[in-house]
């Protein structure tokens, strides 16, 4: 097999990708396409990188062996990456803190940032702070109010939080308010995205960033089980948890890629965030062709799911073509099966994991059962679920 | 000859410049919308752009994202703006008119019926806003066999090899976004917008508009003395965003005229 080398040089994965912006953004991006491929390999560059995840996040973060879980399911062996266990508590932080980097090393002196439950925003407010950078986050109005101790957290930092009021007032709103601001103070600032979504150079570079997680389970599955898994599990919004670590095994045929939308309500619904499980025509948003959510005129539609991380009409364009090449898998499931898996896992191993992560955990289980218990799944546990317990508090009506 | 063309050949035989007004489709309602397109023309308007609403509108401004939210609210989406522009021209077939959208809405109905449409609708030229030259080779070929003229942006910070590569797809005329911003942002410095203009002029001898931040008849008069063509957008949007329904016409003709007149005073001295 031919080695995985996508994307192309303009950004396209097959028919996926690409870079549809006003002109107003293509020196921008010309230029961070550029910086990012000087910089990419260069060894001081990456040393600072890795200093960084080291000292600053934690990592490597550790895979763990579920074992009550496991015993409680009956199947497969289930094993967790923990990316819960990072600084600012999800695989959000180690992409920022690549991003950030360069945005020093290209002389930007402000960054700034969409976020949607505000993980995003708390990374990047929390790595500016660390570089000394002004920081600015967009944020829908309708997140700022359903996440207020995250708006608190990035204020803590020293970021600025900017209410979006336009459109629905969510995720994709507050980028498209990110890339306003960007094409109005394009000299001075660096647009730090938060998902493998956007245009070339972003889906590229927010995947090789992330993709230290994909590398470490690499090593630590071969040291733990001196083999890799069958399967590997990632929740998908945008998809970069996935991304990350599905990326170094795109090569390995063997391992099965999988990765869990959000089935909201139920796909039959109509309320959801699955545009790759629901069969979404693909659409042009946000710099990239991929699938997505919208109606017959190409309005792009308003999405549901519990997890607000999840909440995004599109998906990164790499998973579109992972998807139609078969590369990967797309499964979803609904609000209802995340909370269950939710609890399981706070009840069974003591981990509280992010709604988000939960979607992941609910389709772990659910595969376990059909497959044997000398297999493996591996289930990125992206982040951890302490900014949920408000939401989950509510929909089990109790009030904190 | 397309009709953007001859419109521009014309003005340029008496040394005027061209006024080009933006509305929304669908805003206020589809019915005002037609009457507002005849209103434009009545006082002045060389040829006029036509927004498609989109759900995310990227790189507008409010005021324009609000006419947008206000159109969809109304129904109207990529097939009714063509409906409303055949509307127009059971009235008018000599204005020319230009469509301004996003790739998605159009890319979803599919390029061809896009193209077959709005070809049937007599719509003269389409800026996709965001459809960067490399991105849309295949597209302004198929516009070109249909006579419809394919016009792109350039921007302050666009280089001189990419001013290069964009006038060898662009038809009809050039839009030079006046700032770095989105549409209706803060007021555009002349003097730079002078040196760009006569830049991109080097290149090309496609007759130039300016827009994205002419806010008033003053602003109108210095960017047609070094352009050919002066569009205005948000300002126009504005008056009918504030404006009660009974007023909204007389308030936008206002405008108008005192745009137009800024625009051919400066004719006579110039």
């Amino acid at each position: 097999m031919q080695a995985y080398d996508l994307p192309d040089q303009f950004g396209h994965f097959g028919q996926f990708g690409g870079t549809f912006v006003a002109e107003t953004l293509i020196e921008a991006l010309n230029e961070l396409r550029d910086m990012y491929a000087k910089y990419k390999d260069d060894p001081d560059f990456l040393a600072e990188f890795h200093h960084d995840l080291k000292h600053f996040v934690g990592r490597p973060s550790p895979i763990y062996f579920a074992e009550r879980l496991t015993k409680k399911i009956g199947g497969a062996k289930i094993y967790l990456k923990r990316e819960d266990l990072n600084h600012t508590g999800a695989h959000k932080v180690n992409n920022t803190v690549g991003q950030a980097l360069l945005a020093k090393k290209m002389g930007k002196p402000r960054v700034i940032a969409e976020t949607g439950a505000g993980q995003h925003g708390v990374a990047t407010a929390t790595i500016a702070a660390r570089l000394g950078l002004e920081c600015v986050v967009y944020m829908g109005l309708e997140d700022v109010k359903r996440q207020s101790p995250n708006v608190y957290r990035m204020k803590l930092l020293g970021a600025k939080v900017v209410p979006v009021e336009s459109g629905s007032k969510t995720l994709k709103d507050a980028l498209n308010e990110a890339l306003r601001d960007w094409v109005t103070n394009v000299s001075n600032t660096f647009y730090i995205i938060g998902t493998v979504a956007g245009p070339h150079p972003y889906p590229m570079m927010v995947r090789d960033f992330n993709s230290v997680v994909g590398k470490e389970c690499k090593d630590q599955m071969h040291e733990l089980c001196d083999r890799q898994p069958d399967a590997i599990l990632a929740c998908v919004g945008g998809g970069s948890n996935a991304m990350g670590i599905f990326y170094p095994y795109i090569d390995q045929e063997k391992v099965r890629l999988i990765g869990v939308e959000a089935a909201g309500h139920g796909l039959e619904t109509g309320k959801h965030a699955a545009p790759l499980s629901s069969n979404s025509a693909i659409g042009v948003l946000h710099g990239n062709r991929t699938y997505l959510m919208q109606n017959d005129e190409g309005q792009i539609i308003e999405t549901h799911s519990v997890s607000a991380g999840l909440d995004y009409p599109g998906v990164g364009p790499e998973h579109s073509w992972l998807k139609d090449s078969g590369r990967a898998e797309y499964v979803a499931v609904t609000d209802d099966e995340a909370m269950a898996a939710f609890h399981n896992l706070c009840r069974v191993e003591g981990i509280i994991p992010a709604l988000e992560t939960s979607h992941a955990l609910a389709y772990a289980e659910k595969l376990a059962k059909e497959m044997s218990p000398d297999q493996i799944i591996l289930v990125n546990l992206s982040g951890r679920g302490d900014k949920d317990i408000n939401t989950v508090a509510n929909l089990s009506g109790i009030s904190l | 000859m397309s009709k953007i063309k001859s419109v521009f050949d014309s003005l340029l035989k008496s040394q005027a410049k061209a006024l080009i007004p933006f509305v929304t489709a669908g805003d206020p309602n589809p019915e005002m919308t037609v009457k507002i397109l005849h209103a434009l023309v009545d006082t002045g308007a060389d040829m006029i752009e036509v927004g498609i609403p989109f759900t995310d509108p990227m790189a507008d401004g409010p005021v324009i994202q609000r006419a947008s939210e206000r159109a969809i609210a109304n129904n109207v989406g990529i097939k009714r703006t063509i409906e409303i522009v055949k509307e127009f021209r059971k009235k008018n077939s000599h204005t020319p008119i230009i469509l301004m959208g996003y790739a998605n809405p159009m890319e979803a109905i599919g390029i061809d019926l896009f193209i077959e449409l709005i070809h049937e609708a007599d719509v003269d030229g389409v800026i996709t806003v965001d459809y960067p030259p490399e991105e849309s080779k295949e597209f302004v070929e198929k516009l070109k066999s249909k006579g419809i003229d394919s016009i792109f942006l350039l921007s302050p910070t666009t280089e001189d090899k990419r001013i290069k590569l964009i006038i060898e797809q662009a038809t009809g005329f050039i839009y030079y976004v006046s700032l770095k911003g989105v549409t209706g942002s803060a007021n555009i410095d002349i003097e730079q917008v002078t040196e760009r203009v006569q830049n991109i002029k080097k290149y090309t001898k496609l007759p130039i508009g300016v827009g994205f931040g002419v806010r008033d008849a003053n602003t109108a008069k210095e960017v047609a003395l070094i352009s050919d063509a002066v569009v205005i957008g948000s300002r126009i949007v504005q008056e009918i965003e504030n404006s009660p329904p009974s007023e909204m016409i007389e308030k936008i003709k206002a405008l108008m005229m005192d745009m137009k007149k800024a625009i051919e005073k400066q004719e006579m001295t110039g």
